[in-house]
């Protein structure tokens, strides 16, 4: 399932942008979003998702829990 | 919130007695430096150190009544999280360490630097200092440099960083003639560490506790020694938190002096509730002013110590103290269409070296005039002052007082203490005045241009002495003028002198900033 920036909560530092390893990460009036069909949860290239480890306001960058998970395209 | 309140000294804060005894083995100053303590003054400076500092206002506590400096925010990313630090809060009256009004790109930030220098050519400086770190921001921040570099090519730069990435980026500072970095480094010890950074993001992972700090403070102490070899100067800053790394402060000084840092910041921890950090939140105090006093007199043997620092913002403009950013506004500057002179600019600099040539002569002659006078009575004064080192402020008019301390060696400056933040928008002028009277409660005196009689009956009933007789005089002849008298006083009789009690350097808000 791929993750999910909680507008409210972002403070818009861009920390997230330079470390997503596919390019997912965008601004978007002041805040930043991900764009759920680049985001792969950062599987294959790091040990933990990149936008979760550099955010600094804990429970900023989640789950999205109402998508299905990340499957490579056919 | 159970944790000890303002008020209460922690247990196991630092303790005056203990520091102050130190000083008094060591005998004060034991490099013998003429002047010791953070007047920079050609004497105690390498001559070619001295040439670097001289037009710095954040280096030379001399050249910050001259010269202006200039914070661009392009950095807003960072990678470490510290406990007295909140990205969230942005108050436009609030001045503090990564507080930001609004971001701007490489660019916006080039063309503003360059109206800003137009129009104040005693701005000598421009530093990237956040509101994140600037070199968790490395491109936006070096493309910055490089675009100054080119539009404005006499103008320092310089560059503040937690230190995290510092030995990747050397060669980069290096090749951008970068000519003063600063580093903040709270501890040395990762135990301590851990209390005050919760996390570091490094090599693509987040580390915490003891090993977030360890790493941390390798690449700070390691960075240091890179830039010290190359000869670009450092200051180190240092947060100094009461219970945590307030005794631990001296060994970090020791350490951060053997590794070339040549000037060391020690800064009182900003934690009120309201700004919602994390040490704001649990009730951790910052230090007193007599606290934060005996600590970096305890390091000033070491080495040299800064004092005039105003823990500005990340996008300050103008001189220490007197923020003008309100001024220039991103929409109108881009508008602008401005031609960058640096021919005029070097010609008004010259005429402040002139100024500054003619009172560095005259308060030399001054200084052999007053010779020992025999007592070793040490007192702090006050003063209310809007700039070229008179006494020309009212009362009711200082955003700020500055504190020296008066002995037979002279008056040294040792501080300053912010009122602004706390009278402004009708707060009640008699909540207000208490908080102005316990921001100098330390003090014996207060020196103003004017004073009324309300400010005046109530400063004389909390035992500070209002002298507005030596309105925009010099502030080092005026204060030494009345301690004289003071002593004569004292040894005739006609008073006795005591121990004046303790002050808060940053009185909290009396509502929530609005």
């Amino acid at each position: 399932m791929p993750f999910k920036i909680i507008a409210s909560q972002c403070t818009g530092c861009s920390a997230c942008e330079p470390e997503c390893p596919n390019v997912a990460i965008a601004e978007k009036g002041g805040t930043f979003v991900i764009d759920p069909k680049k985001c792969t949860e950062c599987i294959g290239h790091f040990d933990e998702p990149q936008c979760v480890a550099v955010c600094p306001v804990d429970n900023t960058c989640v789950i999205d829990t109402s998508l299905a998970r990340y499957q490579e395209p056919a | 919130m159970d944790a000890p309140t303002q008020q209460e000294a922690s247990s196991s804060a630092i303790e005056i007695g203990e520091i102050t005894k130190m000083i008094a083995e060591k005998k004060g100053c034991g490099s013998g430096r003429a002047g010791c303590g953070s007047q920079a003054s050609r004497n105690d400076l390498p001559a070619e150190t001295w040439e670097k500092v001289k037009n710095h206002p954040c280096y030379s506590e001399e050249a910050h009544h001259h010269y202006a400096r200039m914070h661009v925010a392009v950095a807003p990313a960072c990678n470490i999280k510290c406990n007295y630090c909140n990205r969230k809060y942005d108050c436009a009256n609030e001045s503090r360490p990564g507080v930001v009004s609004e971001r701007l790109t490489p660019e916006q930030a080039a063309k503003k630097v360059v109206a800003v220098a137009s129009t104040i050519p005693q701005m000598t400086v421009l530093g990237i200092a956040g509101p994140g770190d600037p070199l968790a921001n490395p491109e936006k921040t070096f493309k910055t440099f490089e675009l100054v570099r080119g539009a404005a090519p006499d103008l320092k730069l310089c560059l503040s960083t937690n230190g995290l990435a510092l030995p990747d980026h050397i060669d980069t500072i290096t090749k951008f003639n970068v000519d003063h970095v600063t580093i903040t480094i709270n501890m040395i010890d990762p135990v301590i560490g851990a209390k005050i950074y919760p996390w570091i993001f490094y090599k693509h992972k987040r580390y915490t506790g003891i090993q977030a700090a360890k790493i941390l403070t390798d690449r700070q102490l390691q960075g240091l020694e890179m830039l010290a070899a190359r000869g670009v100067l450092c200051k180190v800053n240092s947060v100094m938190i009461p219970g945590i790394n307030d005794r631990h402060l001296l060994e970090v000084n020791k350490a951060v002096k053997s590794r070339g840092a040549f000037l060391h910041n020690i800064m009182p921890l900003i934690s009120s509730p309201e700004h919602g950090t994390v040490f704001g939140l649990n009730g951790q105090r910052g230090p007193t002013a007599r606290e934060l006093k005996a600590l970096q007199d305890g390091c000033e043997g070491e080495m040299r110590m800064m004092r005039h620092c105003r823990q500005c913002r990340a996008d300050a403009v103008g001189l220490l103290g007197e923020d003008r950013r309100a001024e220039f506004t991103t929409e109108e500057i881009m508008e602008m269409n401005v031609k960058y002179d640096v021919e005029s600019r070097k010609g008004y600099q010259a005429k402040i070296e002139e100024e500054r040539a003619a009172k560095t002569a005259a308060e030399r002659a001054d200084l052999t005039k007053r010779a020992d006078n025999g007592s070793d009575l040490k007192l702090l004064v006050a003063v209310a002052t809007k700039g070229a080192g008179l006494i020309n402020e009212h009362f009711g008019h200082a955003k700020e007082f500055q504190v020296y301390e008066l002995s037979s060696g002279g008056a040294k400056f040792v501080g300053h203490r912010r009122i602004d933040l706390y009278c402004q928008g009708g707060y009640a002028e008699e909540g207000c005045l208490a908080t102005i009277i316990g921001a100098i409660s330390d003090c014996h005196a207060v020196f103003i241009a004017k004073i009324g009689g309300r400010p005046r009956a109530e400063l004389i009933k909390a035992g500070v002495e209002p002298v507005d007789q030596y309105a925009h005089e010099p502030i080092d002849k005026a204060t030494i003028a009345w301690f004289e008298a003071y002593l004569d006083r004292v040894n005739s009789g006609t008073i006795q002198h005591e121990e004046r009690g303790d002050a808060a350097i940053r009185p909290r808000a009396l509502t929530s900033a609005a």
